[in-house]
């Protein structure tokens, strides 16, 4: 058993209008990893490197113990992916759908696909071509899942999905969690869904790894801090402050490695401490992303 | 996330669904039942386990904690929770320690009057 499922080391690729910098990534088998990034961030990019449909200009992909794209074969029978760009015969009715994915992999299990045929809430007969958008994902997301692969490799499994159907999605997902040899890797630009289900994070942003963590330190590591002042000159940063928003005395500060030293410097520096704030996974990502653009520290002023 | 998953595991202490010596999911199949991650719920757990909520044997799993008095003492900390919030407001408000209790008995001795 391999203890890493994906590893990505300084792998690059170079287009005309876009490059995939450096990407080092490592998530261990059992995991579940949100890919989080803006629209044309380089997460789809990465993900055709790790699934062997693109080659890397340099550096080196590993999945489930097997140098990609080289043999990546070796390992189809193992991997799941499913991602928007795929198309199911229009033609074709779903049942048509799952005999042949059946009987080109083993670990198809029947009992498991009629489950989700009717969480799914899908029609065997239904022609594809008649399928709604949210129908089609949840129809690819069934064929992937229901091989059971060791490692799924979804690319934004719930993009373009309504409210429902998106839930239906995230319920299946985490029925994964029970299994703890069955890797997930799943990009998305919603960080609520990354949010509750992902034991790693990582943040892409114009082609390069922004951040990369297991999700409980990301949520311990950056607090938002409301401060007064005491006077209305810009705030110094100091220490692990990425962005501070200064409005006359009062700011807010948030640190992406808050400890409680930073209180008692503000109160050595006779700058009273209003509140110390949680932070969502989506507010920590926007503030990753000023932050890394602006590579350095902006003390704004409104 | 993780202190969601604690407060719930701590109401259905509180409440009586869970009792004693009850024998708590898995982690995974917590993770799984919650939707929320393997490392969350590991965390939460933990977390429970050194508040001495719940007590866990290798290879057995956990369960929560034999000490009786579990229920109220829990019904007792959340109530210091709110409590503390209230000092944490007042401090905003620029009320001393001292302002603060003054404030609390007042509200206390209006609440009594109104009672009797």
């Amino acid at each position: 058993m391999n203890e890493i499922a994906i590893h990505l080391e300084n792998v690059s690729k170079h287009f005309s209008y876009f490059d995939l910098k450096n990407i080092n990534l490592a998530l261990p088998t059992g995991q579940i990893m949100g890919f989080v990034g803006a629209n044309g961030a380089g997460k789809s990019t990465t993900i055709r490197i790790i699934m062997g449909l693109m080659q890397a200009d340099s550096g080196t992909a590993t999945v489930l113990g097997q140098t990609m794209p080289k043999f990546q074969t070796q390992i189809k029978h193992h991997v799941g992916y499913s991602s928007e760009e795929m198309k199911l015969y229009a033609g074709k009715n779903l049942g048509w759908h799952m005999a042949f994915i059946k009987s080109i992999y083993p670990g198809w299990d029947d009992n498991y696909a009629k489950e989700l045929l009717q969480r799914f809430d899908l029609n065997l007969e239904q022609k594809i071509k008649q399928f709604s958008k949210g129908q089609h994902i949840k129809a690819q997301l069934l064929l992937v899942l229901a091989r059971k692969p060791k490692l799924l490799v979804l690319d934004e499994p719930t993009t373009g999905l309504d409210p429902v159907a998106r839930q239906e999605v995230n319920n299946e997902l985490a029925l994964i969690l029970k299994d703890e040899e069955r890797t997930v890797l799943f990009s998305s630009h919603n960080t609520a869904d990354v949010e509750k289900i992902s034991d790693q994070i990582t943040f892409i942003d114009r082609g390069a790894i922004i951040d990369t963590n297991d999700k409980e330190s990301f949520l311990e590591n950056w607090r938002r801090i409301q401060v007064e002042l005491p006077s209305d000159q810009p705030m110094v940063p100091t220490g692990n402050i990425v962005q501070i928003e200064q409005d006359g005395r009062l700011a807010a500060v948030i640190s992406n490695q808050f400890c409680p030293s930073i209180l008692e410097a503000y109160q050595q520096q006779n700058i009273k401490v209003i509140a110390v704030e949680n932070m969502s996974l989506e507010e920590i990502f926007l503030a990753n992303v000023n932050h890394r653009r602006q590579a350095k520290i902006v003390g704004a002023k409104s | 996330m993780y202190l969601q998953i604690m407060n719930q595991i701590k109401q259905k202490v509180m409440v009586g669904d869970w009792q004693a010596g009850f024998h708590l999911p898995s982690i995974r199949e917590m993770a799984s039942v919650t939707g929320v991650s393997v490392i969350t719920v590991k965390r939460a757990y933990s977390e429970l386990e050194l508040e001495g909520v719940i007590v866990t044997q290798q290879g057995r799993g956990s369960f929560i904690a034999e000490s009786a008095t579990v229920g109220s003492d829990l019904k007792l900390s959340e109530l210091d929770e709110k409590l503390k919030q209230v000092v944490y407001s007042a401090r905003q408000l620029g009320l001393s320690f001292d302002e603060t209790k003054e404030r609390m008995n007042q509200v206390i001795l209006n609440i009594s009057g109104n009672e009797q």
